[in-house]
């Protein structure tokens, strides 16, 4: 078994750390794979993980952290039939990778099987930088950032009293055989710039958060992204908010603005149409395929393939490149989003929507970039159009239970519209409703399609996982508002 | 390091020797963790074995501080290279690291007299840790999570499908290491089986519910039976849910539900938001916080609790601490920095990752039972809802704004009437901790974090 000559330079690349580094040879994957399969089952694979991270915060305008951290180590996994057997371990010598795999080999119970003959490298795009190694090398322009943060969040208003700002990035290098001949390897940076203030004035305290970032290099926050993009933008939510009025409760019209608050897709919908779900019909869509979930105005896609993108991957956790994929077109469900376990058993195509939060961890359908393409509407029209209603434009996180569809997300800055214009902001409020219904209100969709910052973790089964989501303003001619006032 | 050190394991001379590597590296003082782990967890899904995971992984932690003419200079670093030079490049990125960080005059580890442990050597009379976890065969293991499916499966026709039953088992090691001379370590274990029954309604809706439960030993976990069938009881209960009018009404939480709001009070006394100003709580130490009936204790000494250890984050031994009482706010929860930002003594709640400065966690965090049984609360209840789930993080600890998503059952002339789902409850922290008007007699530890049942007044439910 050998390994052709790679066709993109940076996929060698890739490979290549884990052979010098550790030791990895192909005979080594060879037999790994080999013995995994040494009780039968229909499939195996190895993933190997590198992970460097950094991280550095300024807070009461000193730098009171920095850390850094290495970690590596191999999954492996046995898959028969809808059985999976996974074991891992953090010590790369072929012993203990050895008897990870006759670990992960008790879940099958037969006659040896050989893996596919000769490995096939997925060919890879390049959506992202594949830095150097060594993170050390500038600590000084990373205290930079975090430094500018700190300043231009003072200097945003005097009433800004505190002020957190912190820098994260990290390296994850990953390498992926499988028995039906995968063969993947990647690096994929990841880095965000948070700003947490709070303000503070005679009656009230209150917070802004910012942040954002993605598959990008530290030129992203000095060139496009800066510091005080984001420290200006928490200072101006966490004003706000000191003026804030209490979050009317009730059923209403709710008006959500461009970019983050698409985070409504990933909870309504998204969560709902991964794969695992549908192939066990816990999912409140299962049996939908082909049946009008949204309005005709709704179009919404998954998509791993934005270059930089926090959600974006060159190839998913299986070894796949990504994609895009149409969940919802005019309202209609158009597919599922799977991972090769659930494509396999549900004879449906292989989104390469596979990932995992570490080699610790089972991979799973999961979501990249998910977001409702453009409409026709301006969105100065949309507002003109609410009598009663909450303009949202800022959420925490939010959560669903995919089984009944329920799902929440809490706004973190709304207004509230009175005779189609906006008036006082509001509190925080939690916005509820129902999966499969409330996309079916959707009644205008924005021309002014937005992505957010790049500040997205989604967490599944105990894994998270960066993700994006995007939207452009979009009006719901009802929903629950989970205010107190009136 | 001190020479009345006593190390007793391989893991213990290799955090002392950490240690001392990074103070002949020029650290002023070092801490360090190392972490050990076994995992197994398998799952079942309609009587077949889904997943099966058996594995174990290691890590350490380093954090150096330099001594700077006006406070100290601090930095960290994690790996999971145990190799001497996975250990010199440990050594050598914290304290290039810390060249980098500013001088904080807050800084610093503990006094050498506050150093601690309770619970006997290596916190074995803690009874933390029980070998019976891993005794059981892996046949046995997978049965366990079958049986508690299938007591789900067979309790009413109703339920049609499953997310699994579950049987997880874990051991861990921790030890902790620094340069005044304290050297602890601990082991425990904890074992825990789930069922996830699913249920269908008459109009062709899903509800899904569990239950579980969780224990450091196989002997005191209850039978697969009994949570299958309380999974599948929580299931069907939830079935042709209806959503209720925007209402003010008298809410009543379930103690599983009711524990987040002791966590709630933990979170926004803690430290780390006093010392800031962001929690609605800065500034109330002495006050009354709650009503009268109200005492929240954070107990990390409990024998065999979820939330028990010998010695804290910073190697502090574990106490006990009151944290409201009789509504009164009585203590702030503190590590060593956030002590000494408000000019006090820690309280002994340093957690602690890998990397990082300490955090400050709870222990056995609980508010005290009262007498009222859980039927005669609810049978005070004219109309309101009993909440059983809530959705979401709606929770501003800095303005106490709380509103989440919420599902239960309706009450009305004290009875348990419709399941309830699809709505919203909302309110402020300050004024719910005030209108907590009746407490259970139901204390239940399932785990670290525990509150009988509660009633309270005044909040908002947003729905129709």
């Amino acid at each position: 078994m050998t390994l052709p000559p790679s066709p993109a330079a940076a996929g060698t690349q890739h490979r290549k750390y884990f052979f010098d580094k550790f030791g990895i040879t192909e005979r080594l994957l060879e037999r790994c794979l080999g013995e995994a399969l040494s009780a039968g089952g229909d499939y195996a694979d190895l993933y190997f993980e590198s992970l460097a991270s950094t991280a550095i915060g300024v807070d009461e305008s000193l730098v009171k952290s920095a850390s850094q951290g290495v970690s590596a180590g191999c999954g492996i996994r046995v898959v028969s039939g809808e059985r999976t057997g996974y074991a891992y371990t953090d010590d790369l010598s072929a012993d203990r990778l050895l008897r990870a795999a006759r670990t992960a080999a008790l879940i099958a119970s037969g006659p040896a099987k050989q893996p596919v003959q000769g490995f096939t490298e997925t060919k890879t795009p390049s959506l992202y930088p594949a830095p150097a190694v060594d993170l050390d090398s500038d600590l000084s322009a990373r205290l930079d950032l975090v430094m500018r943060a700190d300043r231009a969040a003072r200097a945003y208003d005097p009433r800004i009293t505190q002020v957190r700002a912190g820098y994260h990035e990290e390296l994850r290098r990953i390498l992926i055989a499988a028995s039906d001949g995968t063969f993947a390897s990647d690096t994929q940076p990841l880095a965000r710039l948070n700003v947490f203030v709070l303000a503070r004035d005679a009656d009230r305290t209150a917070r802004g958060t910012s942040g954002g970032g993605g598959r990008v290099e530290i030129d992203f926050f000095q060139i496009e992204k800066t510091p005080e993009h984001f420290a200006r933008e928490a200072a101006r939510q966490a004003i706000l908010q000191l003026g804030a009025v209490a979050a009317p409760a009730g059923e209403m019209e709710v008006v959500l603005g461009p970019g983050w608050p698409g985070v409504l897709l990933h909870e309504a919908v998204g969560h709902g149409l991964e794969a695992d779900f549908n192939r066990r019909k816990t999912s409140a869509f299962a049996g939908l395929i082909g049946r009008p979930v949204a309005s005709s105005k709704v179009t919404v896609v998954d998509n791993g393939t934005m270059p930089g993108r926090r959600g974006s991957l060159n190839v998913d956790d299986e070894g796949s490149a990504t994609q895009e994929t149409v969940l919802i077109e005019n309202g209609i469900l158009k597919g599922y989003l799977s991972d090769k376990l659930s494509a396999r058993l549900m004879d449906m195509p292989y989104t390469g929507n596979g990932r995992r939060e570490s080699y610790q961890q089972i991979p799973m359908p999961r979501m990249t970039n998910t977001y409702m393409l453009a409409g026709d509407d301006a969105p100065e029209d949309i507002l003109r159009s609410v009598r009663r209603g909450l303009y949202a434009v800022n959420f925490g996180g939010g959560s669903v239970d995919i089984t009944s569809g329920k799902f929440v997300f809490s706004a973190s800055e709304a207004y509230l519209i009175e005779d189609g214009k906006i008036t006082a902001p509001v509190r925080d409020a939690t916005l509820i409703g129902n999966g499969p219904e409330a996309l079916k209100h959707v009644s205008m969709v924005g021309n002014d399609l937005e992505l957010d910052e790049g500040v997205g973790t989604c967490g599944k089964d105990g894994q998270s996982v960066p993700v994006g989501v995007g939207m452009p303003t979009v009006k719901l001619d009802r929903m629950t508002v989970g205010g107190t006032g009136r | 390091m001190s020479a009345t050190v006593v190390v007793t394991t391989d893991l213990q001379s290799l955090a002392a020797d950490i240690v001392s590597k990074a103070l002949k590296a020029g650290a002023t003082d070092a801490e360090v963790t190392i972490r050990e782990g076994d995992e197994f967890s398998t799952t079942i899904r309609m009587g077949e074995v889904e997943t099966l995971k058996e594995s174990g992984s290691r890590g350490m932690g380093l954090r150096v501080l330099i001594a700077t003419p006006n406070g100290h200079r601090v930095a960290s670093t994690s790996s999971s290279d145990f190799t001497p030079e996975g250990i010199d490049h440990l050594v050598n990125g914290a304290l290039a690291l810390a060249r980098v960080t500013s001088e904080d005059p807050f800084a610093g580890l503990a006094d050498t007299g506050e150093f601690g442990k309770i619970g006997g050597e290596n916190g074995a009379d803690l009874e933390l840790y029980h070998e019976d976890v891993y005794s059981l065969p892996t046949a046995d293991r997978i049965e366990y999570a079958r049986r508690a499916e299938a007591a789900a499966l067979a309790a009413d026709t109703r339920i049609t499908n499953s997310d699994g039953g579950s049987f997880d088992a874990s051991t861990g090691r921790k030890v902790f290491a620094n340069s005044r001379g304290f050297i602890g370590e601990y082991r425990a274990s904890s074992c825990s089986i789930y069922a996830v029954p699913i249920a269908l309604g008459k109009s062709g809706e899903m509800q899904r519910d569990y239950w579980y439960t969780y224990a450091r030993s196989l002997q005191k976990l209850d039978t697969p039976e009994s949570v299958g069938a309380e999974a599948a009881r929580r299931t069907l209960r939830r079935l042709d849910a209806r959503r209720v009018k925007t209402q003010q009404a008298p809410l009543v939480f379930a103690p599983e539900i009711a524990r987040s709001l002791i966590g709630s009070i933990f979170d926004a006394a803690s430290g780390d938001s006093i010392y800031r100003g962001a929690s609605f709580l800065a500034g109330k130490l002495g006050e009354k916080i709650a009503a009268s009936s109200v005492t929240v204790i954070d107990d990390h000494t409990i024998v065999g609790g979820f939330g028990t250890s010998p010695f804290d984050g910073e190697g502090l031994p574990s106490r006990r601490t009151v944290v409201v009482e009789r509504g009164v706010l009585t203590n702030y929860l503190l590590n060593t920095y956030t002590g000494r930002k408000l000019g006090m003594k820690s309280t002994g709640n340093a957690s602690r990752g890998l990397a990082g400065n300490p955090g400050i966690g709870s222990g056995n965090l609980f508010l005290v039972a009262g007498s009222t049984p859980p039927q005669e609360i609810l049978g005070s209840v004219q109309s309101g809802l009993y909440v059983t789930e809530l959705m979401g993080q709606g929770v501003n600890m800095v303005t106490g704004d709380y509103s989440r998503g919420a599902s239960g059952l309706w009450i009305e002339n004290g009875e348990l009437t419709f399941p309830v789902q699809e709505i919203t409850i909302a309110g402020n922290l300050q004024h719910i901790f005030q209108n907590i008007t009746a407490i259970g007699n139901d204390l239940v530890f399932r785990g670290s974090v525990a509150s009988p049942t509660l009633r309270i007044d005044g909040m908002t439910i947003a729905g129709e």
